[in-house]
């Protein structure tokens, strides 16, 4: 019994660590950052709040690109709990549903990056791109 | 004296005992508190009823199972609680399995009672609690809206809940003390806007339902409305949205009304799990209304919730 308790403690203190190195909570929550923080002045140019800039747009744009193909590794089976985590079970139990959606995402926000070109054409694809926030989030994320 | 002691105790528990059934019968209950409204009379206007679909959020849990059309209210959502599980019924306006048959005195009875036509007690898993502030034009038309859908076959199965909470007569004492049967009454020395905020997010919209902490007995804290609380369904914890420390100090009205109209909050998160079909229905709404809600939100009263973990 007592060699199980230390295996065990072994083990959690290697995962702790590996964690600890990499932290993927917080580095899923730093990254989630990133892409509200890029959809900010975006949807203030939706609103017609900031005046639309198309450099800022296409950062933007970048930012989600990037997150949506690198966030998908920092749900390892070892982070569904801890962290004030808000990440749904979901995304480990219907994992082939969380790729797809990550993988609309980066399919929106590429085809995005080719068809904004002006003020026009970002009102009209912008919002296919803002929709997948909440069409993953409704599935994969607890209440927060 | 032993034996007068029991006779006595026999007594006061069939007198308790009587008093009980006397107080939880649907039918005293209803006159007691003066709770029914008379039904709206004339022509129902399908658009507001409409409006209060959407305001109210009955797709969210009444629309039918693992299919996208939110019009078809076939039911069979299991709503897990500490109590045991709720399985929602069909209200959709088939004869049989849904509310096809139901007088518009039943269905006022219903949304604002929480009593079924056979004068059964509903769960409050039913907001009732919010609905009953609702008048009965609004009720009216929303019964309208209903039988305006697609009817849907299927009766759905009763709720699954362990002794003692499957006693449904039980639900009379509980309506008697958190139940006050009254209809909202606006607040003279506020706005229109104002009024029609908080008759939107009290009654149709029952936000309180979810973003308050519960007693012993499921009901609403008192002085705690609106504070947040653990997740119902035990998933995760519902923000405290009033304007507090541990709350949304920092929003404005028209943080409010995005977040309605979008579900994005000032930061640019994108709110999930059960928020999202809120966000779908209240997106569906007019701006004048989710203006509304916005006011009334951002005057609430600031109260203390769980302290927000760093």
């Amino acid at each position: 019994m007592k060699r199980v308790f230390l295996v065990a403690a072994v083990l959690t203190l290697g995962v702790t660590a590996g964690v600890a190195q990499g932290d993927p909570i917080a580095a899923r929550k730093a990254m989630m950052k990133g892409v509200g923080g890029a959809m900010g002045p975006m949807a203030a140019m939706m609103k017609g709040e900031r005046p639309f800039d198309l450099a800022t747009v296409k950062a933007g744009l970048e930012t989600m690109n990037k997150s949506s193909k690198e966030i998908g590794a920092l749900f390892p089976a070892t982070s569904k709990t801890g962290g004030e985590t808000t990440a749904d079970e979901k995304i480990w139990s219907d994992a082939a549903g969380f790729t797809a959606a990550l993988k609309k995402f980066d399919g929106d926000t590429t085809a995005a990056l080719a068809s904004i070109k002006d003020e026009a054409s970002f009102k009209t694809e912008f919002g296919k791109v803002a929709a997948n926030c909440g069409s993953c989030h409704n599935t994969y994320r607890i209440k927060k | 004296m032993l034996a007068r002691l029991l006779k006595f105790g026999t007594v006061l528990a069939a007198l308790g005992l009587a008093g009980f059934f006397v107080l939880t019968d649907p039918a005293v209950l209803s006159a007691l508190k003066g709770s029914s409204l008379p039904v709206a009379t004339g022509a129902p206007d399908l658009d507001n009823g409409k409006t209060m679909f959407h305001a109210g959020g009955c797709s969210s849990c009444h629309a039918t199972e693992k299919q996208d059309d939110k019009t078809r209210l076939g039911g069979g959502h299991a709503l897990h609680s500490p109590f045991g599980t709720f399985y929602v019924p069909n209200i959709s306006p088939h004869p049989r399995d849904g509310i096809g048959t139901w007088t518009g005195e039943q269905f006022l009875r219903a949304m604002r009672e929480g009593v079924s036509p056979e004068g059964r007690h509903y769960y409050p898993s039913f907001p009732y609690t919010s609905y009953q502030r609702m008048n009965a034009r609004d009720v009216g038309d929303l019964f309208a809206y209903l039988k305006s859908l697609p009817p849907v076959e299927g009766r759905i199965r009763d709720h699954d809940l362990p002794f003692p909470f499957d006693i449904r007569r039980s639900l009379g004492g509980w309506k008697l003390l958190f139940a006050d049967g009254q209809v909202f009454r606006p607040d003279p020395a506020k706005n229109v806007e104002w009024n029609r905020g908080a008759y939107l997010v009290e009654g149709p919209g029952h936000c309180a339902e979810c973003h308050s902490p519960r007693n012993l007995l499921g009901a609403i804290a008192a002085g705690k409305r609106f504070s947040g609380g653990p997740s119902p369904d035990g998933k995760g914890y519902v923000p405290n949205i009033t304007p507090h420390d541990t709350g949304l100090k920092s929003w404005t009205k028209k943080d409010f009304a995005y977040l309605l109209e979008s579900g994005f909050t000032p930061d640019y998160d994108s709110v999930g799990g059960s928020m999202t079909p809120v966000v779908g229905n209240t997106a569906k709404l007019s701006a004048e209304d989710r203006n509304a809600m916005a006011e009334y939100l951002s005057t609430l009263p600031a109260i203390e919730g769980r302290k927000k973990a760093k």
